[in-house]
């Protein structure tokens, strides 16, 4: 026993497990270990009955109270899932990976990669947790993966199968394989440039023609391995454009490459001439490494489209003979029946053939009410079935269903965006040709003038504009600035959606979770305060979003207990407090079974939602629902139209409810569409892009097409994960006011690309200048050379792209 | 300064080994996660489940 805990003032003693206080009526004095809940006493005991209770002694593990869903994960048995997402691999062992949700930190690595030591039969788990993927290795003939599933939601980490793997695979290939090329091709582009040193340095002493030979031969053998490994992908890319008859800004690089590499090599075996290995090689690797910076950008918003997977549950009950099987949502096919009990999202597109609930689908429609859904009628995959246990025959499962078609709809839509061309790439590449050119025009006219300097000024003239300032300036200030928008909650993609965003143009914005709340709140009430408990004591019998928002209104009302409450679906509530018969729902619900003497009916705004109540057949109170404004929406988009943005609503939800909306914003009606679908957002977009570059900003599913399609799309804090995959940028503070720092800071951030693009080509002009003229040779140029990325590296470091916010 | 004739050569081997040594470990995956391994390493302190179970 520990002393501590013999104390009679025990208020202050914290759970063992979870650390939050423990009640005082709860503390068991003479106990070692005391528990706020039996939750904790359960996950507790089995912590420290696998012996791991050293996870007590980690102190940043989270102090959160873990939750269990109770799954049990029958369908990682199931042998459709095993045929999707596991493979065998040497020692008859089975491996899959595992999407595990709340990782966070070094705990959670030792907890989870501690499964093989409590689990036999479990032989490996690997934790990556930026990606909070775990590869797991187990002996089917000892354990089963439902068995490791349900240890690590014991845990605390639920579970889901990761199901881009294969797409994942060819992913990190191709990490792989550019880090490799960078790797190559830097440790090449040194030793050429020192090589090259010693041949600069060697124009002012007598060096040994012999000598410089044997450099130039040794700079040429480390230059072949460059063009021929790292380099090749500008050629491929390049020969890949000129087939399809386009032109891309690998064209000309690949062509500055190979010039100077053939013109290189054959002055090398002539022994006359100069030799342009140090600019090719270095080109190669500066260009390589400011295009990895911006795929790794990518990479990680990448990992985001995984999450899509999440919007339909993984695991569906299927119906076989009356009983109940968990199978993986992927195995169903049209014509099964299933079972979706209330508060689960529906696995399929299908037809309900028992049972009457309400399905909530604002993830396709963006309504802000659940509708009723009775048999026969059509639900879809990834809505939330709100009211009760139905079942469903499916029609359609996987990426045949609305959902899925969708999510095709936006990858597809996304593929279609014309891409951004980088400015410094696109301007690289003709630099480079330009230079070769101006470098052969100076060794002509010069030969002509004095042939002793010709090669010298043509030699300086390569060296002193060596691109690197110019391959740098984008990707630096870019990387640059979207670090620190990142910082400030703002997390950006990569330089097009910058480019885009500095240029005022066409905004759209949705509705419902954008400008709004994105919940119901109670906006108007009139009626007699005393009716307030027994409403609250109603509604805790549903779960209707109603009743949650009648109880944030009123919190600190009593609550008393309601007797014989009975839920009509699409109706509202009836029952009994303290002997008087209540009433509570839509009006004509309560209207059918109680009289309106005062009116009260008619007093509730058109734009809101209506609910009456009724105490003892008389309607005595209204209550008046909407979605609030988000408090900071009327200055964002006043700030937005001063920087000259013209602002309009894209909604799903009813035209009626969106004028109300826009009035109060200040949006021209013209400019407020209600009753959009997903695919009207889509066409919406498509429409306007033909007037200009479109923005829009959204926060849900049936926003994603249109913000996949957008010149820019935006995802809102508290979004869909699939508007998030789609989104170029997402803003992860909530409110609009983010987009307002957003729109300056790109304005900004092209600024100093620009200026950045100004300099470093300035720079070589008046370099090039000088060298043309003969009045600097190569050693001074070598000299000058760096100063210019040094000049652009500090530029972008300094740079005031994005203010990090307090 | 015959020396270079074998020097250099002798410098680009390293560089040779070094640069293998990188495609190599790039391949095997080293450096696909930077963030898990420095994680992992600080909690190595006890081997496994509590030996007083």
């Amino acid at each position: 026993m520990s002393p501590a805990l013999a104390d009679p003032a025990l208020i202050g003693v914290d759970c063992t497990h979870c650390g939050l206080p423990v009640l005082p009526g709860d503390v068991a004095p003479d106990a070692d270990h005391q528990f706020c809940c039996s939750g904790c006493r359960t996950a507790w005991a089995l912590i420290s009955a696998s012996g791991l209770s050293a996870y007590y002694a980690a102190e940043d593990r989270r102090r959160t109270p873990v939750r269990h869903s109770g799954r049990r994960y029958d369908e990682f048995d199931h042998p459709a899932f095993h045929r999707l997402y596991v493979q065998a691999i040497a020692g008859g062992l089975l491996e899959t990976e595992l999407y595990l949700d709340g990782v966070h930190c070094a705990s959670c690595v030792w907890l989870v990669e501690q499964v093989p030591l409590v689990i036999p039969g479990a032989v490996r788990a690997e934790l990556n947790v930026p990606r909070s993927l775990a590869r797991v290795q187990w002996d089917p003939a000892q354990t089963s993966l439902a068995a490791i599933a349900r240890f690590l939601e014991q845990l605390g980490y639920p579970s889901h199968p990761f199901r881009g793997g294969r797409a994942d695979q060819r992913r990190r290939a191709e990490d792989r394989a550019m880090l490799v090329r960078i790797g190559v091709a830097g440790a090449i582009a040194i030793n050429v440039m020192t090589v090259a040193l010693a041949l600069y340095a060697g124009w002012f002493g007598a060096m040994d023609p012999g000598y410089v030979r044997y450099f130039r031969w040794i700079s040429l053998g480390l230059t072949v391995p460059a063009i021929v490994w790292p380099g090749r992908v500008f050629f491929a890319s390049a020969w890949g454009a000129l087939r399809a008859r386009r032109i891309h800004m690998d064209v000309p690089i690949a062509i500055a490459l190979g010039a100077g590499f053939i013109r290189g090599a054959a002055n090398t075996v002539t022994d006359t001439g100069p030799v342009y290995f140090d600019g090719v090689v270095t080109l190669i690797f500066l260009l390589l490494v400011g295009r990895y910076l911006q795929q790794r950008a990518q990479r990680a918003a990448a990992d985001s489209a995984e999450l899509l997977h999440g919007l339909t549950p993984s695991t569906a009950r299927l119906v076989v003979a009356e009983a109940i099987q968990e199978v993986p949502s992927e195995s169903l096919v049209p014509g099964a029946v299933i079972e979706v009990r209330a508060g689960d999202s529906i696995p399929s597109d299908g037809r309900i053939v028992v049972g009457r609930s309400t399905v909530d689908r604002s993830l396709l429609t963006g309504e802000s009410m659940p509708v009723p859904a009775e048999p026969g009628d059509l639900v879809y995959a990834g809505t939330l079935n709100t009211g009760a246990t139905i079942r469903v025959q499916v029609t359609e499962s996987g990426e045949a269903t609305r959902l899925g078609r969708l999510l095709l709809e936006l990858e597809a839509s996304m593929g279609r965006r014309a891409p951004v061309v980088n400015t410094a790439d696109r301007l690289a590449g003709w630099f480079v040709a330009a230079v070769l050119l101006l470098a052969g025009l100076t060794y002509v006219v010069w030969l002509r003038i004095d042939p002793a300097v010709a090669l010298d000024n043509a030699i300086a003239l390569l060296i002193v504009t060596c691109p690197c300032a110019l391959a740098l300036a984008t990707p630096l200030t870019v990387t640059v600035a979207v670090g620190r928008a990142a910082k400030s909650g703002i997390l950006i993609r990569g330089a097009d959606a910058l480019e885009v965003l500095a240029r005022p143009a066409t905004m759209l914005l949705d509705k419902t979770g954008t400008l709004t709340e994105g919940r119901l709140q109670l906006m108007t009430w009139r009626g007699d305060e005393a009716l307030k408990p027994a409403i609250l004591a109603l509604e805790a019998h549903s779960n209707h979003p109603v009743a949650r928002a009648f109880e944030a209104a009123w919190p600190a009302e009593p609550r008393p207990v309601a007797t014989a409450a009975r839920q009509t679906l699409g109706g509202g509530l009836t029952g009994s407090v303290d002997g008087v018969d209540f009433a509570v729902g839509a009006p004509a619900f309560v209207l059918a079974q109680a009289l309106d003497p005062d009116n009260l009916g008619q007093s509730v705004p058109a734009h809101l939602t209506p609910v009456l109540v009724a105490a003892a057949g008389i309607v005595r109170g209204a209550a008046g629902f909407g979605d609030p404004i988000r408090p900071d929406t009327t200055a964002a988009l006043a700030s937005l139209r001063r920087l000259g943005w013209r602002i309009g609503i894209l909604s799903g939800d009813a035209q009626g409810v969106v004028d109300v909306v826009a009035e109060s914003l200040g949006v021209p009606a013209a400019e407020a569409r209600g009753g959009a679908t997903p695919e009207a957002k889509l066409a919406e977009v498509e429409r306007q892009l033909a007037h200009g570059a479109v923005v829009m900003v959204g926060d849900g599913v049936n926003d994603a097409p249109a913000i996949g399609r957008a010149s820019v799309g935006i995802g809102v804090r508290g979004g869909a994960e699939a508007c998030l995959a789609a989104a170029d940028v997402f803003l992860a503070r909530s409110g609009l006011t983010p987009l307002v720092a957003l729109m300056a800071g790109s304005e900004r951030t092209l600024r100093v690309i620009r200026r950045n693009i100004a300099i470093s080509v300035g720079y070589n002009l008046i370099g090039a200048g000088l060298a043309v003229t003969g009045v600097i040779n190569p050693l001074i140029a070598a000299i000058m050379m760096p100063v210019s990325s040094v000049t652009v590296v500090l530029m972008a470091w300094r740079s005031e792209t994005f203010r990090t916010e307090p | 300064m015959t020396i270079l004739f074998i020097l250099v050569p002798v410098a680009l081997g390293v560089v040779l080994i070094s640069v293998g040594a990188f495609v190599w470990a790039t391949r095997k995956g080293q450096f696909d996660d930077l963030e898990t391994p420095a994680l992992r390493v600080l909690r190595d302190d006890t081997e496994g489940p509590d030996q007083t179970r």
